[in-house]
């Protein structure tokens, strides 16, 4: 007993020295994401329950705990939300809509022009996302070629325009999406064994039904990531509303925006941003447990 | 769906000039070859020998670039693989890893739109002996569990031909053997025709009736196991299936049906029928089992070589593996069962060595003897 208790004693030095290091190498990101994450969002939180100072400057605040705050924000944004949410449904489908297909053409048709296509798809990366948003304000306007084409097929009439609607907006935001839509999926339907499609051709399954029983369910993990990393971006975006859009567009991302910077309303913009936070995540919850794609990541 | 495969198409499979290149390479060449109906046939050669693009063109996933598929009467060289009445066990498996066992095994059943999927489904499940995995997923089993899994999913649908490409590669060797004879059962048991590729020469004469050994393209030789392994016709044949000695030697006369050889000097007998040449100038071929080893004198019948001295001795357990120099400075390699009919040697010792003539096999002269060595060792 003694000699295996010496035995353990020394073995067990070097075991806890090694049990410490996973714990050290997490340090650093743990004291990053305290100081940037965690401090900010204590922060966050405590100012959105804040209420102005009765007669002090503008911009003064004291708690006072003020719950009400969270119902007066969202029932006082309501359609911002909801404009918020349908906006980033659509552009999410939009962006699925075109992506998959692209995907699977680089994934499985593309050949030795694989990889030149990978960097088409993340090159408008290179430039900034502002100047490519602006961009499309160039692309979608009155002298712009989109207009010119539908109106000689008289798709749309003389003096309809495209330009700071709602389908601008919506136009802006799949485009700036399109590369986390693309690259998730392509992932995906790249792991892929080809001899999985193989096998369902040879067990009597035709191109379509392949697709649909094979090929798809086995890329749902990418279509998961794709849609989740273009539509959580794209309820609380701002930009693509502020610079494609007109004020009947305006989406949550724009509210908070102007209640910080212009009305130096802290507490609304506060309880606003944590609002759309639980939204989103109850959201993504319940979609990935729809999706239940766990097995296949 | 229309795409049920019709129960007439059976028969026999015929390749008939089967030709398939892919740019410069030629996979397959002029390739002719019938496979019996019910028969257990095996593809065996070489990794680049053009077994599985053969094996693969007979499932529909490559086109040849000439020549015709037929099976019984009716062509299917132009018919989709997904409207062929064939089914693959895929290397790796390829089982959907998505689906449970049961919806994998359902999975052709499905798409031809038949309704009672349950009953065979659960019959063919059993017959493999894994009807309790039926709601487990494919990442969940053992590489023999899933191996036996993707032959059921195959063979539910009975097919007219089920087509098997290196099914047991990824299993060790234990399992390995014993797949090997449970696939032998399942054969016999449902008697569908089975078209075995492999490159391991110990599963094909394990279960195929009838081999064909392939080599660059063409089939090098066709027969059943024993056939192939006694009398081979080609050195890459030989070779290729278990080790020979080749000793080269001229034809001195023929009398009736045996023939005499100068062997480096010896006078030998072969039969006639065991040799393949029609040249003077032969190499002839003996398996190591066959050789006997004696004390020099010893030798009572059958051919015999003499002056051979032993230069090296393993012991392997259920033989004795013997190097032995020949007086022309050639090693011949001589496997002794250890039953105590062998006698006691060392190294250095001189000896006889003596084999049956019947167990001789003759090939021409300029056959290259180290053909199909390097390919085996390949995989």
């Amino acid at each position: 007993m003694a000699f295996a208790h010496a035995g353990t004693a020394t073995a067990s030095k070097p075991g806890r020295a090694g049990m410490r290091i996973p714990y050290l190498l997490l340090l650093p990101g743990l004291l990053w994401l305290l100081m940037f994450f965690v401090l900010p969002l204590i922060n966050l939180a405590e100012t959105s329950t804040k209420t102005p100072i009765a007669g002090g400057e503008t911009g003064s605040y004291e708690q006072t705990f003020r719950l009400q705050n969270y119902v007066d924000a969202f029932s006082e944004n309501s359609a911002q939300f909801s404009r918020s949410f349908i906006y980033a449904l659509l552009a999410t489908l939009l962006a699925l809509a075109i992506s998959y297909p692209l995907a699977y053409a680089i994934a499985f048709k593309s050949g030795k022009y694989k990889n030149i296509l990978l960097v088409l798809v993340i090159a408008p990366f290179f430039t900034s996302f502002l100047l490519r948003t602006i961009a499309w304000k160039q692309i979608l306007g009155e002298e712009g070629p989109v207009i010119s084409i539908l109106r000689t097929f008289h798709l749309i009439g003389p003096d309809t325009s495209i330009t700071a609607t709602a389908l601008a907006v919506v136009t802006g935001m799949t485009y700036n999406f399109l590369p986390f839509m693309t690259l998730p999926i392509y992932a995906s339907l790249e792991r892929i064994d080809p001899r999985l499609m193989e096998a369902s051709g040879d067990l009597y399954a035709n191109g379509l039904t392949t697709f649909r029983r094979v090929t798809f369910p086995l890329s749902m993990p990418g279509v998961v990531a794709g849609t989740l990393l273009t539509f959580i971006p794209a309820a609380g975006d701002y930009v693509n509303a502020q610079i494609l859009g007109n004020p009947t567009t305006k989406m949550i991302g724009n509210v908070i925006d102007s209640r910080f910077f212009r009305i130096v309303d802290y507490p609304t913009a506060a309880a606003l941003s944590f609002t759309l936070m639980a939204a989103i995540l109850i959201l993504i919850t319940v979609y990935i447990r729809r999706a239940g794609t766990d097995e296949l990541v | 769906m229309a795409n049920h495969p019709d129960a007439a198409k059976t028969g026999d499979l015929k390749l008939s000039s089967i030709t398939k290149s892919f740019g410069d390479f030629l996979a397959v060449d002029d390739l002719d070859l019938v496979i019996p109906k019910g028969s257990f046939f095996a593809l065996l050669g070489p990794s680049g020998c053009g077994k599985t693009t053969t094996l693969r063109m007979i499932a529909g996933l490559e086109e040849p670039t000439s020549g015709k598929i037929y099976l019984g009467d009716t062509d299917l060289t132009d018919t989709k693989s997904y409207r062929r009445p064939v089914n693959t066990v895929f290397q790796n498996y390829a089982l959907f890893p998505h689906l449970t066992i049961f919806e994998n095994v359902a999975f052709g059943l499905r798409r031809r739109g038949i309704k009672d999927v349950k009953e065979p489904v659960e019959k063919v499940l059993a017959l493999v002996e894994l009807a309790h995995l039926r709601d487990r997923k494919p990442t969940q089993l053992s590489g023999g569990q899933q191996q036996r899994i993707a032959v059921a999913r195959a063979i539910v649908n009975r097919p007219a031909l089920l087509l098997l490409d290196e099914p047991l590669g990824a299993l060790d060797l234990k399992l390995r053997r014993q797949m090997q004879i449970e696939l032998k059962w399942i054969q016999t048991e449902v008697g569908i025709t089975f078209v075995h590729v492999t490159h391991d020469q110990e599963e094909a004469m394990t279960m195929a009736d009838t081999i064909a050994v392939m080599n660059e393209g063409r089939i090098e030789q066709l027969g059943s196991p024993a056939d192939l392994y006694e009398n081979p016709k080609t050195a890459f044949v030989a070779n290729f299936l278990g080790q020979s000695n080749f000793i080269k030697g001229t034809v001195e006369s023929t009398s009736g049906t045996d023939q005499f050889v100068n062997l480096q000097g010896t006078r030998i007998a072969i039969p006639a029928a065991r040799n393949s040449s029609t040249h003077k100038s032969l190499l002839v071929g003996i398996r190591p089992e066959k050789f006997r080893i004696h004390n020099v004198g010893d030798a009572t019948t059958g051919n015999k070589l003499e002056g051979g001295i032993v230069t090296d001795i393993s012991f392997v357990g259920v033989s004795t593996q013997y190097q032995v120099e020949m007086p022309w400075k050639q090693e011949l390699m001589i496997f002794e069962q250890n039953d105590g009919g062998a006698p006691n040697l060392r190294k250095g010792d001189a000896v006889t060595l003596s084999w049956e003539p019947h167990f001789t096999f003759a090939l021409d002269g300029d056959e290259d003897v180290r053909s199909g060595l390097a390919g085996a060792d390949a995989e």
